[in-house]
């Protein structure tokens, strides 16, 4: 049997969904990586395990925590209610906030380790040539960390694709509106629509193969220039 | 031009070091911050480019005040006029040379044209380079490019951390002529570190001596060069500059003379212009003292001199001369045996013999 509207439907959520992760994790992401990797805080290890917290964790305890978080009795609920924005969890803005969190560490880990690589010549060759911090960041962090960035977004994009816990924890399974490629598979291995469910998950491999060696293929040469 | 002091009151504290100095220092011309690792050298110039927040200090160009402690003020090294070059060439790996060249120029109100690129680049040498990548070129050319970047930000002030110290010999040599004419060519002050006496022979106008964090020294060049109670004139590399300018060349016997206020110096006919200025060094070891000028000698470059000091060298053999060439200070290195042997003493009349004289051009 070959795929239905519904499995397509599925793949075209979860591919919005990965893209606006994906932008995402790199707007936040990489301050929080140049953030940890100049800072002399001692907060620093507090946010590094902050941030790597998903790669330890369940992603069902992550997901719980957040439905209760985000949910009508949780303090964020309370604020996206009192804000007009509704509830978070069983909506696609529920999928962007929890799958951000859970695939954080692929991003800021490679661009922590590009910024930290950098070191600090570059930084104050740029000082003294009246470059602002802000300057800096855009004219030599940013085309120096690149590498390291294309990685974390190719990471925090399959992440996303792949991913099962959180989403069932707080997105559920909704047709059209929540329901993505991972939970749509185990729903056709529960209903014995084995060949459904090859489609999808060979698809899944296909793509994490060709991610794969796009990564490896691109890396070197990107960390060559 | 604007002859602006430069004001460096820096106090500084960090792991078993401890910074203190209070320099004044003309607004033109070569200041060279000269001691040995440790010395505190690199740290005075870091504080100067605001790269090193100095727990409290006084860092002022003229009326432009860059750090203050007792008035909370600190401007960030990105809003202070300044050049600086770096120990290592440090050029961005992700521009070519002309993106680099640019880089600082284009940040700058006041900064260079499309033109200036082109003239200092041809001034430095790196004209053919400027498409290349920074790993396509020497160390040589890389330095050379740092230095035109930071030249086209038109700073009121150059800071250079040992640019030539990376470097292998060869390389060196390749980069001072370019120093040198930085040095007669520009307007604007410079402070230089180094820790190589060579160098700070070279270019430096004036002299600061640097040693564990407090200043030893602080003058003109050829006079700090020439004071016996410095650690720098009782080492064997001790020796003294004397500036002269090109008077005649000798055609016959293939010399070229150079007239300096105290005497005439003749060395090995070179090609330069009438009148052209020109430094020499004068090591104190090769110069001897004779009573009197008149016995048959090799040896060409004597002056008529008066013995102002004696003091003792590093070596318990020996001790050194000062002595005045008409305006000129120059130091012989000599055995306390031969000193007591010539009778010498303060304020005799005496003949020094220069067997070697290196020219700075």
């Amino acid at each position: 049997m070959l795929p239905d509207s519904q499995d397509w439907s599925a793949v075209w959520l979860t591919l919005q969904l990965a893209a606006t992760v994906t932008i995402l994790l790199l707007c936040i992401g990489t301050p929080v990586a140049w953030w940890l990797a100049r800072t002399r805080s001692r907060l620093r290890p507090v946010i590094s395990a902050l941030v790597a917290m998903p790669l330890v964790l369940p992603p069902t305890v992550l997901g719980f925590y957040l439905l209760l978080l985000m949910g009508p009795h949780g303090p964020v609920g309370y604020l996206t209610q009192h804000l007009g924005l509704g509830l978070l969890p069983f909506s696609f803005t529920g999928l962007v906030v929890g799958s951000t969190l859970y695939s954080m560490p692929f991003v800021v880990q490679p661009v922590q380790n590009a910024i930290e690589a950098i070191g600090n010549r570059s930084l104050e060759v740029a000082a003294t040539l009246r470059a602002s911090p802000w300057d800096t960041f855009w004219s030599v962090i940013v085309p120096l960390a690149r590498p390291g960035m294309l990685t974390g977004a190719i990471l925090g994009f399959s992440h996303t694709v792949g991913e099962f816990g959180v989403v069932l924890m707080i997105g559920g399974n909704i047709p059209n509106k929540t329901q993505l490629v991972s939970v749509q598979i185990f729903n056709h291995v529960e209903a014995m629509e084995y060949a459904q469910a090859h489609w999808l998950a060979g698809g899944m491999v296909v793509f994490a193969f060709l991610v794969l060696v796009i990564l490896y293929t691109l890396n070197p040469q990107a960390l060559r220039k | 031009m604007n002859e602006e002091m430069i004001s460096l009151r820096v106090k500084h504290a960090f792991a078993g070091f401890s910074l203190d100095v209070d320099l004044s220092l003309p607004g033109k011309g070569v200041t060279v911050l000269f001691g040995h690792s440790g010395s505190g050298k690199t740290t005075v110039l870091r504080c100067a480019a605001g790269l090193e927040r100095a727990q409290q200090a006084h860092i002022a160009l003229g009326d432009a005040v860059w750090q203050d402690t007792d008035k909370g003020i600190f401007v960030p090294t990105w809003q202070r006029s300044i050049g600086y070059v770096f120990q290592e060439a440090s050029l961005f790996p992700h521009l070519n040379v002309r993106r680099n060249l640019a880089f600082g120029m284009k940040r700058t109100k006041a900064g260079g044209t499309l033109d200036d690129l082109f003239r200092v680049a041809e001034q430095l040498g790196i004209s053919h380079l400027l498409d290349r990548a920074p790993d396509k070129l020497s160390g040589g050319e890389r330095q050379r490019v740092a230095i035109a970047r930071a030249l086209l930000t038109r700073p009121r002030l150059l800071l250079m951390d040992e640019p030539l110290s990376a470097l292998d010999m060869a390389r060196k040599q390749e980069i001072l002529p370019y120093l040198e004419q930085l040095h007669d060519r520009l307007e604007v002050p410079m402070l230089y570190v180094t820790h190589q006496i060579e160098e700070a022979a070279h270019l430096g106008d004036h002299l600061v001596l640097l040693d564990r964090g407090r200043v030893q020294a602080s003058g003109p060049l050829a006079g700090v060069l020439a004071r016996l109670d410095l650690p720098i004139a009782r080492d064997q590399e001790g020796s003294v500059v004397i500036d002269a300018t090109v008077e005649a060349h000798d055609t016959t016997w293939h010399l070229t003379h150079l007239r300096f206020p105290g005497g005439t110096i003749y060395v090995p006919q070179r090609d330069f212009a009438i009148g052209k200025s020109v430094r020499v060094r004068i090591l104190a070891r090769d110069v001897s003292i004779a009573l009197s000028g008149d016995n048959p000698s090799s040896i060409q470059n004597r002056f008529a001199c008066t013995v102002n000091d004696i003091a003792p060298a590093d070596d318990a053999a020996q001790c050194l001369v000062g002595l005045q060439v008409g305006e000129v200070p120059l130091t012989a290195r000599i055995t306390h045996l031969s000193a007591n042997q010539l009778g010498l003493a303060v304020g005799q009349r005496v003949w020094a013999q220069v067997k070697a004289v290196a020219l700075l051009e």
